[in-house]
């Protein structure tokens, strides 16, 4: 059997594919919003960049709901506490400390781990609010995002609501957010596959080093989008040939794309050829051969 | 009266570090003969959440007065719900006796 024909069969499955960076402004949402595009009817695109989802803009859907997102915090019984320090204990986020035999919450620090709460009986947990969650229709694309309040401690919570709300079948595209920390974790976890983008430059290169660190070690499979290639300097592609890491597509800077992109456009608005591209790469992706 | 001054290091003549929750010692001195206690700030390279779990520490020494270069919104919340006094704008220039010092004589 050819490459050709298995690709078709596993073209019929539908596959979630993360789009992450370690570096900021390297090119994710651009990339999202165009392949949501690409992949067509019954493909899905999740905004999981919470502290600033942006693909409405470029994809502007058609809001069908809108609800409030809460996360669980403490409550503390004073009535209850015998003031032996266990919630302190077991918090990892400094978030209740004691002073005087007597317990105080930080809540604004709580990362909503519900640790406290097993651990003694004189804590309960209420619903905080902490940001909303959309989701809708753009022509043939399912989309959601999340919006987080500004000032929560952690956006993990929210990026799992959003992530649930996947429909099964089709293609699911998710925008991550930059870096290597929780969010980004959260956001690539239960990914079939992971496009890293990047740029050729020196924070560009030792961002991804990070990034790649990252899915090695909770082994999600991934390759690379190279994005103003021809800005930067020829270490990155070095360095990938050297580790055996794939380099998928490359993107000259082009000011077409850029300008577009400061109206709100996506890539595929000034370079449609661009659809058929991210489509075949997706193919190949999915045939589990990169080019 | 027991005194908390934020410094670089766990002795009267270390400078005072300007900031708390960061702040690589604590040395608490007792203002009656001047006897002091190092205390290596266990809350300097935490995640989050320093500034609480310094003033955590620095209670459980049983100091009073916490004198330092600035005290974040945290530590604010914190030394109010311990009950201890915060004196800020102390300068990086001086030492830990020194602040101490001109403190005991306001």
């Amino acid at each position: 059997m050819d490459t050709t024909e298995s690709a078709d069969i596993k073209t019929s499955k539908g596959m979630i594919f993360s789009i992450a960076s370690g570096k900021g402004g390297t090119g994710k949402t651009s990339l999202a919003c165009a392949m949501a595009r690409a992949l067509g009817p019954g493909a899905a695109l999740l905004d999981c960049d919470v502290e600033e989802p942006n693909c409405a803009l470029f994809i502007e859907p058609d809001i069908e709901s809108e609800i409030d997102f809460c996360v669980p915090v403490p409550v503390i019984n004073p009535v209850k506490c015998q003031g032996r320090g266990r919630c302190q204990q077991v918090c990892e986020y400094n978030a209740i400390k004691l002073f005087n035999g007597k317990p105080f919450l930080f809540d604004h620090m709580c990362h909503s781990c519900g640790a406290c709460a097993l651990a003694c009986r004189a804590i309960t947990e209420k619903p905080r609010h902490a940001g909303k969650i959309r989701r809708g229709r753009s022509g043939d694309l399912f989309f959601a995002d999340g919006l987080m309040n500004i000032g929560e401690a952690s956006p993990v919570w929210l990026i799992k609501a959003v992530k649930a709300l996947a429909p099964s079948g089709g293609d699911v595209i998710i925008d991550c957010p930059p870096g290597t920390s929780c969010p980004m974790i959260s956001a690539v976890s239960g990914s079939d596959f992971c496009l890293l983008v990047s740029e050729p430059t020196p924070f560009g290169l030792s961002d991804l080093k990070l990034a790649v660190g990252t899915l090695e070690k909770i082994k999600i499979p991934y390759a690379l989008v190279i994005n103003r290639y021809d800005l930067g300097n020829g270490e990155m592609e070095a360095w990938c040939a050297q580790k055996g890491i794939k380099i998928l597509l490359k993107i000259p800077f082009d000011r077409e794309i850029a300008a577009a992109y400061s109206r709100g456009k996506t890539i595929l608005d000034v370079r449609p050829e661009y659809g058929q591209t991210l489509k075949k790469m997706s193919v190949v992706i999915k045939a589990g051969v990169p080019a | 009266m027991k005194i908390c001054v934020s410094a670089m290091s766990g002795a009267m003549d270390a400078k005072v570090s300007e900031r708390f929750g960061r702040a690589p010692y604590f040395v608490i001195v007792e203002s009656e003969g001047m006897s002091f206690t190092p205390v290596i700030n266990a809350a300097e390279s935490m995640q989050g959440g320093a500034g609480p779990e310094a003033v955590r520490q620095v209670a459980a020494h049983g100091a009073q007065v916490i004198l330092t270069g600035d005290l974040g919104p945290n530590a604010k919340t914190a030394i109010e719900a311990a009950g201890i006094k915060g004196v800020t704008g102390i300068s990086g220039v001086k030492t830990v006796r020194q602040a101490v010092e001109e403190y005991l004589k306001k």
